[in-house]
């Protein structure tokens, strides 16, 4: 199998009057073509300027980022702009990320536009293509972001990120802002096209239960690392990072019969600037010890199942 | 459920409209339900269901215009809230009935130390000294795991989860009896999620104080909740024990809810989404409001008003299509 995206030792750095902002520090990973790769973690632990490094929306401050195996850490002007084709991004706010100038038809054909292969009529033809493809009725061809719902907006917003039939799309949360209902026929519309299109996902969700539905791969990011990599139905069957058993153990369940041991956090996320070099779980974790104050590295402790925790081993028993 | 007499709480045939331009809004329409003190409701249902409009109406804090309430009562210990005389509503809210809302960013003072917003309920409500007033503001910050020294911070040097627990504080400064609270952790992370939950479930043993819980998220009603009621378009469509609509979902649209959201235990290759849209409240649709997206709906539905009938003791649901739920 070969990788469609990888990133190697990336990070993002942002310079604040305090300090260094470590958003997302020395993070690796590939995701194979076809499948979708969940990052999940809570606000502020940098899953989406992750993101946005990769599809580079952002510039990184070190590592690098290959894509079909090629080094795109530093891309030409040209070159990026190819990129951009191949890589796209659905937004989770579907209220701003949509033009409210701009009717549904334009919205979707803009970037047709922009690439400038396309004539007025092909272009026509692709966006009613598109339309129907994500489902939104041609009789709102023309009608603008406010006339539109949530669910419809969202719809937008994927047909315009599909618009140049890209190769990987990060989604951004791209459900958060959609009440259940709606949500369901976004998540299943996402899943329709990847079978369709052969789309490779990037999904950053805080929402354990929505990424164990559309993952294939995991990796939970705590303060800009990663602390847990893993296939999806290994994750959940056995989480072995600290972190991670007290992230899943918090999620309410609409199951009352499921008795549940639930592991109350203290504290909350220390802050990311200037952060120290041992384990940044380590002040809210119950079995931190004096050699988590070292740097923890991401270890393979099952086949495929990655972890950055010292005591991983005593702690689970393994 | 419904008519139990010398319910703590008891709401009657409430209707809420809005005038938005020409438009009228149908926020709520015909809402009844009783609580019994120390019992917690869960108001469950999607945005512009009317869940809010419901607990604004009890607290009597829509404003006016563009809201409106048509009709209905609200019995608190008997008395008519929507009745009383707005000198004596003041006495009510923030002793009596208390509420906490979804964003803990906005519901605080930006520029009051958060020990003075909470005496400030307190001195309004009680014939306390200042330092009488300081103490209790330090112990309340103490009940929801707050250091008492932080009484001098400002609600901006507070992260996401303790503001909540902030505000919070300040509604149960006054040991109110009936607690509403509008979507409270929804603005959270899950972490810190799952602490506010614990503290509230352990302050509602505590104080013994009877809750409305409104919530989108059914797994955190089921953790909170006794009874449940799954609002639509402004109306209960099932409301029971919170066994009787977990284990024995019976309108459609609760059926449909539990199909619609991934679960965390639960290998679903693909959801179950509901199709269509909620209803636009201007303009509901004839007959049972959900007709459009229901899969049970036949010409019945869509020309006679449902009524809300008992299904099994206790257990109430909206719709003539449903079977009697199995055990």
């Amino acid at each position: 199998m070969s990788a469609l995206v990888e990133v190697r030792n990336l990070k993002k750095y942002f310079e604040t009057p305090r300090g260094m902002l470590h958003a997302v520090d020395d993070v690796s990973f590939s995701i194979e073509k076809g499948k979708t790769l969940g990052i999940v973690g809570e606000s502020g632990c940098g899953k989406s300027t992750l993101g946005r490094v990769m599809i580079h929306l952002l510039d990184s401050t070190g590592g690098s980022i290959y894509f079909e195996g090629e080094d795109i850490t530093n891309p030409g002007r040209r070159k990026l702009r190819r990129l951009r084709e191949d890589m796209q991004i659905i937004f989770q706010d579907p209220y701003s990320s949509l033009n409210p100038r701009m009717t549904v038809e334009q919205t979707i054909m803009e970037p047709l536009v922009i690439s400038g292969r396309y004539s007025k009529k092909e272009r026509q033809r692709e966006a009613e293509r598109l339309m129907a493809m994500v489902g939104i009725d041609q009789r709102l061809r023309l009608s603008y972001p406010h006339e539109l719902d949530g669910g419809r907006r969202q719809r937008v917003g994927i047909a315009r990120a599909l618009a140049l039939n890209p190769k990987f799309i990060f989604c951004d949360e791209p459900v958060s802002a959609l009440d259940v209902s709606i949500s369901a026929q976004v998540l299943n519309l996402l899943q329709d096209l990847q079978d369709q299109c052969g789309l490779t996902y990037m999904f950053v969700t805080h929402d354990l239960s929505v990424v164990r539905h559309i993952s294939d791969d995991i990796c939970v990011m705590y303060l800009g690392q990663i602390v847990e990599a893993s296939p999806t139905k290994e994750l959940f069957r056995q989480p072995l990072h600290p972190y991670t058993q007290a992230l899943i153990s918090a999620v309410p369940v609409p199951d009352i019969h499921r008795k549940k041991q639930r592991i109350i956090l203290e504290g909350e996320i220390t802050s990311p600037i200037n952060p120290k070099p041992g384990c940044r779980f380590a002040a809210r974790c119950r079995y931190a010890r004096e050699e988590c104050q070292q740097p923890q590295a991401l270890e393979e402790v099952l086949p495929g199942h990655r972890v950055a925790c010292c005591r991983v081993r005593e702690v689970n028993a393994l | 459920m419904v008519n139990s007499n010398g319910a703590f709480l008891s709401v009657r045939d409430l209707v809420v409209e809005y005038t938005a331009e020409d438009q009228v809004i149908h926020a709520v329409n015909g809402v009844s339900f009783d609580l019994e003190r120390g019992k917690t409701l869960g108001l469950v249902g999607e945005t512009g269901a009317g869940k809010t409009s419901i607990a604004k109406t009890i607290l009597r804090i829509l404003p006016d215009p563009p809201a409106r309430i048509r009709n209905g009562e609200v019995y608190l210990d008997g008395v008519d809230l929507l009745k009383l005389p707005e000198k004596e509503m003041r006495k009510i809210r923030g002793r009596k009935v208390s509420m906490i809302f979804q964003d803990p960013m906005t519901a605080l003072n930006p520029i009051m130390k958060v020990g003075s917003q909470i005496a400030e309920v307190i001195s309004l409500h009680n014939k306390v000294s200042k330092r009488e007033a300081r103490e209790r503001v330090i112990r309340m910050l103490e009940t929801v795991g707050i250091p008492g020294d932080r009484a001098d911070d400002y609600p901006h040097q507070f992260s996401g989860g303790m503001k909540q627990r902030v505000v919070i504080a300040m509604a149960l400064a006054c040991n109110p009896e009936l607690l509403i609270a509008d979507e409270p952790t929804t603005a959270l992370d899950v972490t810190i999620q799952a602490q506010v939950l614990e503290m509230i479930n352990k302050l509602k043993d505590e104080f013994q104080t009877s809750m409305i819980m409104i919530s989108h998220n059914l797994g955190v009603v089921a953790e909170v909740c006794d009874d449940l009621a799954v609002v639509y378009a402004g109306e209960i469509v099932e409301l029971g024990s919170k066994e009787a609509v977990f284990d024995r979902p019976t309108h459609p649209y609760t059926v449909g809810l539990f199909g619609a959201v991934p679960n965390l235990y639960d290998d679903k290759e693909r959801l179950s989404p509901i199709i269509g849209l909620p209803p636009d409240p201007s303009n509901l649709p004839s007959g049972c409001h959900f007709h459009p997206r229901c899969p049970l709906a036949t010409e019945e539905c869509r020309s006679q008003k449902i009524p809300l009938r008992e299904i099994e003791p206790g257990h109430f649901c909206r719709c003539i299509k449903a079977t009697r739920p199995e055990g």
